[in-house]
């Protein structure tokens, strides 16, 4: 595998008045892997993933994409770049339809006059695409794609969130706690639908409290505290109550670890 | 792969028969109320459609022959094309979930511009007309930039300005009026809106058509302007990438910004299209009135609210329709003309507005809560 980060953090630093939320935090992802980010709650977790979607600005530290260092000043640059965010609320506008939320801010327009002059979406290059994104993604349960995103389950709406992000990100897709609102069966179609996406090439960001989520599909684990990444683990060779101490303060990390 | 699917399948079907079980507990009648709430969800203008249709039965056999007369109808249609061109620009105001309360002030001001630009100082209509239309413009970009920037309710906002532009309106005007022949002399560009039009004679005239359902038609070219800026609007809400953002925007503004939607700019779009649509009525105010009134339009803000609230748009954004204003301004003319016919005094009219916004506003509630 090729060991050049596709999205590589050094030294990033955010104060909030008094409150130091990144403390010279480092951060790498690798390419087609599934990185967990977890920490405990107010370690900076949150804001270390908004630098890097461009939701949050850091005051110093630098940010690499693809060995280019680029500096977002709001998700949409950062979406251009081509890492798409599903966030924690998902972000989706509850009575458009799901075409029209896919495709939310990069609408399709109609070629020639109509659609040069008369700006007029090209609806059904749309609606065509949306389905194909998310029978891709075996979504298309889904019947009918003028469907108002409120009328889906928790879980069809996740759906939703990942297809369009799966479908734009060429380069990272970072998710935001995307099993915290659902049910079993749900948060395993989600689970199901992260490994497809890694499938394909994409390499996910997963912010996670679940432990068990995370040690299921996670490549690596980002152990995240007091403001900077304390290290990074693998699964594999350590166990959830490890990683909740070190996650803690409660054990102290071994050198190998620190040194990733 | 194929596993995969094969496990969601079943556990969709799993899914599906809980849900049924659940359903069959139900009465029936609570399954056909859950139907017509999914059916309204989906159709939301189907209410104000039945409630105007039911209005015109209603009257058209309270009052037989006054009310059901093609006369009438152009009467209603005439009386509600000043308030259904406020309500298209509420609309888009009230769809990203704000509220224009100086649409009427706007109108007056622009009304005022227009009309003493061209008359009292001599200025050609070809540049008072325009300036007028850029004054609408003005005042909904000032509206929008307050919203935007300093981050404060819309109510605030334009309550703020509705008492601004009515002192800038007083200023300008020295709370003059412009009579109608001065008008007629000066500027007859401006009356056109009121020029009467017989949708018989000019199909008979230009085509040759003999189309008697259309004898007895009055109408005015201001009503013509209110439905080819209706249908524009139209069009820009239903079929151009801002409609979809003026939409999300108001459904939820965080959700539209992480979406990649620039939610500041829409919002300016819109209070400076609403400006501009006030300017329109402007000129249709003054085409209705024949001259200038600084006077004029005083309940115009609360009217326009009321034809988009009774249209079905939702006062908390994100959904509603150009065709449901129009519609709630019909209703709220056809309810007045229809008592008025009937031969019920003046307070039953204003009873029954209220009683009709505060019924649309409970089924707009309920309608929401179906994803719940």
């Amino acid at each position: 595998m090729n060991d050049t980060p596709v999205l590589q953090a050094r030294g990033l630093n955010k104060r909030y008045g008094r409150v130091v939320a990144l403390d010279n935090a480092d951060f790498d992802l690798l390419p087609g892997e599934i990185l967990a980010v977890i920490g405990d709650n107010g370690a900076g977790k949150s804001t270390l993933v908004k630098a890097l979607c461009g939701a949050v600005i850091p005051d110093s530290g630098r940010i690499e994409l693809n060995g280019q260092p680029v500096h977002f000043r709001s998700p949409i640059e950062a979406r251009v770049a081509g890492i798409e965010t599903v966030y924690q609320n998902l972000a989706l506008s509850p009575a458009l339809s799901i075409a029209d939320n896919m495709f939310l801010g990069r609408e399709i327009r109609k070629p020639g006059f109509v659609g040069q002059w008369l700006r007029r979406l090209d609806r059904s290059a749309m609606q065509r695409i949306a389905r194909e994104k998310l029978s891709e993604l075996g979504l298309m349960t889904i019947q009918n794609i003028n469907q108002a995103v409120e009328t889906l389950s928790g879980g069809q709406r996740q759906g939703v969130a990942v297809a369009r992000a799966a479908a734009f990100g060429s380069r990272v897709v970072i998710m935001d706690e995307p099993t915290a609102a659902l049910g079993v069966k749900e948060s395993r179609r989600v689970l199901e639908l992260m490994l497809d996406v890694k499938k394909r090439g994409l390499p996910i960001v997963l912010i996670s409290h679940n432990m068990p989520h995370v040690f299921e599909v996670a490549d690596r684990i980002h152990i995240h505290r007091l403001g900077r990444r304390l290290c990074v683990i693998d699964p594999k060779q350590y166990t959830m109550s490890d990683a909740v101490a070190f996650m803690t303060g409660a054990k102290v990390p071994p050198e190998a670890a620190l040194a990733a | 792969m194929s596993d995969d699917t094969a496990g969601s399948v079943t556990a969709e079907r799993g899914l599906k028969g809980a849900t049924e079980a659940l359903a069959s507990f139900d009465e029936s009648d609570a399954g056909a109320i859950r139907r017509l709430q999914a059916f309204l969800h989906q159709f939301p203008t189907s209410i104000p459609f039945f409630v105007l249709l039911l209005g015109v039965v209603i009257f058209s056999i309270a009052a037989p022959d006054k009310f059901f007369a093609p006369f009438n109808f152009s009467l209603v249609l005439q009386q509600v094309t000043i308030i259904a061109v406020l309500g298209v620009a509420q609309t888009l105001i009230i769809l990203t979930a704000g509220i224009d309360l100086s649409v009427g002030a706007i109108m007056i001001l622009c009304s005022v511009v227009m009309g003493r630009t061209a008359v009292v100082y001599g200025v050609p209509v070809l540049i008072a007309f325009p300036l007028g239309l850029l004054c609408g413009l003005a005042c909904g970009v000032v509206n929008g930039l307050i919203v935007t920037m300093l981050r404060l309710p819309p109510f605030i906002v334009t309550l703020g300005t509705w008492s601004i532009f009515g002192a800038l309106n007083v200023w300008y005007s020295q709370s003059e009026t412009i009579r109608q022949q001065d008008m007629e002399a000066a500027a007859p560009f401006l009356q056109w809106t009121g020029t009467i039009f017989k949708p018989y004679d000019f199909f008979s005239k230009t085509l040759g058509l003999d189309w008697t359902f259309l004898k007895g038609w009055v109408l005015t070219y201001g009503s013509l302007v209110m439905l080819i800026l209706a249908f524009v609007i139209w069009y820009v809400l239903n079929r151009t990438a801002l409609g979809r953002h003026i939409y999300a925007t108001g459904d939820d503004p965080d959700a539209a910004r992480l979406a990649g939607i620039n939610t500041k700019r829409t919002l300016i779009a819109v209070y400076g299209l609403a400006g501009f649509i006030c300017a329109i009525a402007a000129w249709v105010l003054i085409g209705r009135i024949g001259g200038v009134s600084p006077q004029a339009g005083q309940t115009a803000n609360l009217d326009s609210i009321t034809a988009v609230v009774i249209g079905g748009t939702s006062l908390f954004g994100g959904r509603g329709s150009i065709v449901g204003t129009l519609i709630g301004a019909l209703i709220v003319g056809v309810f007045r003309n229809g008592l008025a016919l009937s031969g019920l005094e003046l307070l039953w009219q204003d009873f029954a507005v209220g009683v009709l916004i505060i019924v649309a506003v409970t089924i707009d509630q309920w309608i929401r809560r179906i994803s719940a």
